[in-house]
């Protein structure tokens, strides 16, 4: 009821509110047996891609570095597996085209314990050895953007940070490895939060977490104060705040924390901040003391085509085939599986092919069934009937109706300068909302990459 | 590799309202306005309403069927465009001019400009302004509600054969031994005879034998349910109402025996109708928030503009269609501001924490953990 939101005044105008469909929430993290082989794509990341270390049919052994690169935008890869690396070379990516890939075999007989990684002391360190340190993890962000995490949190020399901002929002529906890592890890968050605090010389910390995991809040609240009894000095709080799509935007969160609006085309860093997301703090917090590389993170698998939904600890490199089978999707064999969804539903990538690999952004597999489907595959497309729906979801305050007439009639020209298109970050909201079923946030993606085209 | 799953581009999810859906509930929360019009007026007014939305669709299958339209005949839209034209025509209206509202409505309002969506004027009132100018003695001519045998005698007029002129209703009447005043609308007495209608009479439609058309209590209700689900926007009547009132108020405060009260303005005639059910159809509207205040502003000022100073006594309608034809020029001047393009430094007293962080402390002690604000957590089947 947009009147009564109105009044109200929530977190950020606007918004939608999607059925969450948690159905994993209350489950434990459970470790995903080891696959016999990976596959580890070298593009896992923006940035620069790195180039393999390793030759066919040499030997590696589990968090041993694979891939490196000398470019600061751009972060190693880890073995997964012990085992012999078997090939070299194209393999099926997320993207539908195939990329440069590593495909290790696993010794059957191995332990698969990191024995790589050599435990070290960082409470001496300084901000640039962390940052160090954090590089060498192979660290980015786990959240879906997979943005290198050495880079996120190096400050420019100009600009100063006093605050760190802890994404623990979550909020597309569905997904929950954020919420159990909160809930599992709290003191591997807290960890990552300090040394992530340190690195950018931030003095508090909050996390934001949306109030539908009121848990996931008693437990960082209690997490906290077994730190502070400890001897943690650092300031770091717990907010909860309205559970509203897309309240994971860094831009949303800073409003509902701050209530400020972050300048358009801005970063946080203007306003002082670094934003965070939980898992990726709270893989730091584990892996940094012990000089491990980052090969496995928690995915959420799930959807109604899944008969056992559940956060997996995933090794990185796992086929989705893999995955799917283990979690029990009946519709792999049964063939009727119509689309498999890495991420969210609201932002995530439908893709083509089950021998696509987990990597360090996937945050979920979603599985839908083709009854699922059934309903928005009848729904008929109507032209826009102006209904305002879409201006009141859209959580950049931009027009997606007017946009989406313009888009129509190919004036991409015109959305970018007078309509303000370079804003929307196709949350897809305005798509979400439209009775009309009119594609707006994918024809938004399309004038968006003509519009980066004609600039390049 | 042979597992037959499809690639879509996200959103992978959808929110339950279409455009079927939207019409459906508008035509749901038409029928207790249809209802009650029913009961006030007898056979007639059921024939009327009938007759017009049969016409409506009719035309309306036609036009998709030429293939030339966006949009269905199942999509509710021109149901919802003969119910209202019914109910804005008099109930002795003849059934034969009904028919040519309606159809002129669909086809000149609707279909000309592509169909559902394009239209730049609102349908229904296309229609009406059509038989206003085409029939304006028939369309002035009002019978008086719950007349005694209404549900089993037609008005004279209504039965009138196609291209006819209308039997006048006025000898009919004085049958009944009524006299021809009471045939009049509120406004039309007030207008031409001076003579002001109480409040009661005006809200409820329910007392003695004036001629008032639907119930603006009922009308409210039925849009006070459409706004809450936002199947309308509240924003609309909100601005028409009180920019109607507000003008109302300054000419009677100006020359109070000249103006009537503000109360009479905004419920007599067609002006509740109007801001409910006619200004608020989506796809003339702006669809900016700040442009539908404007574009309601617009509306109110004008219909009491032309009740006061023009010759006719009714001005919703020409102040509806010439909003209509404004709203794409609001649109334009009234577009949202983006996040984060307005003024910088608009931060919010409610925020939690400051920006600044020098001057805050450790409240975990007392703070609060809110109620788990689930919603549906099952998928959908």
């Amino acid at each position: 009821m947009k009147l009564v939101s109105y009044f109200r005044g929530e977190a950020f105008q606007r918004g939608v509110h999607p059925p969450s469909c948690k159905l994993t929430a209350d489950r434990k993290i459970r470790r995903l047996p080891f696959p016999d082989r990976v596959t580890v794509p070298l593009s896992q990341h923006i940035g620069k891609t790195p180039r393999p270390i390793v030759r066919v049919g040499q030997e590696v052994v589990r968090g041993q570095p694979i891939a490196r690169s000398d470019e600061w935008l751009s972060v190693p890869h880890h073995a997964p597996l012990s085992g012999v690396v078997e090939f070299i070379g194209l393999r099926p990516g997320m993207r539908g085209t195939w990329i440069e890939s590593i495909v290790i075999r696993a010794h059957p007989g191995a332990t698969q314990e990191d024995l790589w990684g050599r435990p070290r002391d960082l409470s001496q360190a300084s901000g640039q050895d962390i940052l160090q340190a954090i590089w060498d993890t192979g660290m980015v962000g786990l959240g879906g953007a997979a943005f290198p995490t050495h880079a996120k949190l190096s400050v420019p020399k100009q600009a100063k940070v006093h605050t760190l901002v802890v994404n623990g929002c979550e909020c597309e529906p569905y997904l929950t490895c954020d919420h159990r890592v909160m809930v599992e890890h709290a003191a591997d968050l807290i960890a990552g939060i300090r040394y992530a605090m340190r690195a950018t010389g931030a003095v508090r910390a909050i996390i934001g977490v949306e109030d539908n995991k009121p848990d996931a809040v008693l437990v960082l609240r209690q997490a906290i104060a077994d730190a502070a009894a400890a001897g943690v000095s650092e300031e770091i709080h717990v907010e909860a705040v309205p559970t509203k799509y897309p309240q994971g935007s860094e831009k949303m969160l800073i409003m509902a924390l701050f209530g400020a609006e972050m300048p358009a085309g801005g970063l946080p860093i203007a306003l002082g901040m670094v934003v965070s997301n939980v898992g990726t703090l709270a893989a730091l917090g584990r892996l940094l003391p012990l000089g491990q590389g980052l090969t496995e993170r928690v995915v959420t698998v799930t959807g109604p085509g899944v008969a056992r939904p559940g956060d997996y600890r995933v090794i990185l490199g796992t086929p989705l085939k893999f995955v799917l089978d283990y979690a029990g999707v009946p519709a792999v064999d049964a063939m009727d599986a119509r689309q498999v969804i890495l991420g969210g539903p609201m932002m995530g990538q439908a893709i083509g092919s089950l021998d696509v690999p987990i990597t360090k952004g996937v945050s979920g597999v979603l599985v839908f069934r083709r009854e699922d489907m059934l309903e928005r595959e009848s729904r008929q497309t109507y032209p826009c009937i102006k209904c305002g729906e879409c201006v009141e979801s859209c959580p950049m305050g931009l027009n997606p109706s007017t946009l989406g007439m313009l888009a129509a009639k190919r004036e991409y020209d015109l959305m970018g300068e007078q309509y303000f298109l370079g804003d929307c970050f196709e949350c897809g909201c305005c798509t979400y909302v439209c009775p009309s079923n009119i594609p707006l946030v994918q024809q938004f993606r399309v004038a968006k990459q003509i519009l980066r085209e004609k600039a390049a | 590799m042979t597992t037959p799953i499809e690639i879509r581009s996200a959103p992978h999810v959808q929110s339950a309202k279409t455009v079927e859906m939207i019409m459906r509930h508008v035509v749901y929360s038409l029928l207790p306005i249809c209802a009650f019009y029913v009961f006030q007026y007898g056979v007639s007014a059921l024939a009327s309403i009938i007759v017009v939305t049969g016409a409506c669709l009719l035309t309306e299958r036609f036009f998709v069927g030429t293939g030339t339209q966006a949009g269905r005949l199942s999509d509710y839209s021109a149901v919802i465009t003969g119910l209202l034209l019914a109910l804005t025509l008099p109930p002795g209206f003849p059934l034969w001019m009904g028919a040519v509202a309606g159809i002129v409505a669909i086809a000149l309002g609707k279909a000309l400009f592509g169909g559902i969506g394009f239209n730049v004027f609102n349908p229904a009132l296309v229609g009406r302004a059509f038989v206003q100018a085409a029939f304006p003695t028939a369309i002035a001519t009002y019978t008086p509600s719950f007349l005694p045998g209404r549900f089993t005698e037609f008005i004279p007029s209504t039965l009138a054969l196609p291209l006819m002129i209308p039997a006048d209703p006025a000898s009919w009447l004085k049958a009944k031994s009524l006299d021809a005043l009471a045939g009049a609308t509120p406004l039309a007495k007030w207008k031409f005879d001076g003579v002001l209608a109480n409040a009661d009479e005006l809200l409820t439609s329910l007392s003695g034998h004036m001629a008032v058309g639907p119930s603006p209590l009922l009308i409210l209700v039925c849009g006070a349910y459409l706004a809450s689900r936002r199947f309308m926007d509240w924003r609309i009547p909100l601005a028409i109402l009180g920019s109607a009132a507000l003008t109302a108020s300054l000419l009677y405060a100006f020359d109070a025996a000249r103006y009537p009260n503000p109360f009479f303005m905004l419920f007599s005639g067609g002006l509740i109708l109007g801001a409910v059910y006619m200004a608020t159809d989506m796809a003339t509207s702006p669809v900016t928030p700040k442009g539908m205040w404007v574009y309601g502003a617009l509306i109110g000022l004008l219909t009491v503009v032309i009740r006061y100073y023009s010759g006719l006594p009714e001005g919703v309608m020409y102040a509806i269609l010439i909003a209509n034809a404004a709203s794409p020029l609001i649109e334009r001047i009234t577009q949202p501001v983006p996040f984060g393009r307005g003024v910088l430094d608009r931060v919010k007293k409610r925020a939690t924490y400051p920006l600044n962080p020098g001057y805050i402390s450790r409240e975990e002690a007392n703070a609060v953990t809110p109620k788990k604000r689930f919603l549906p957590n099952k998928p959908k089947k």
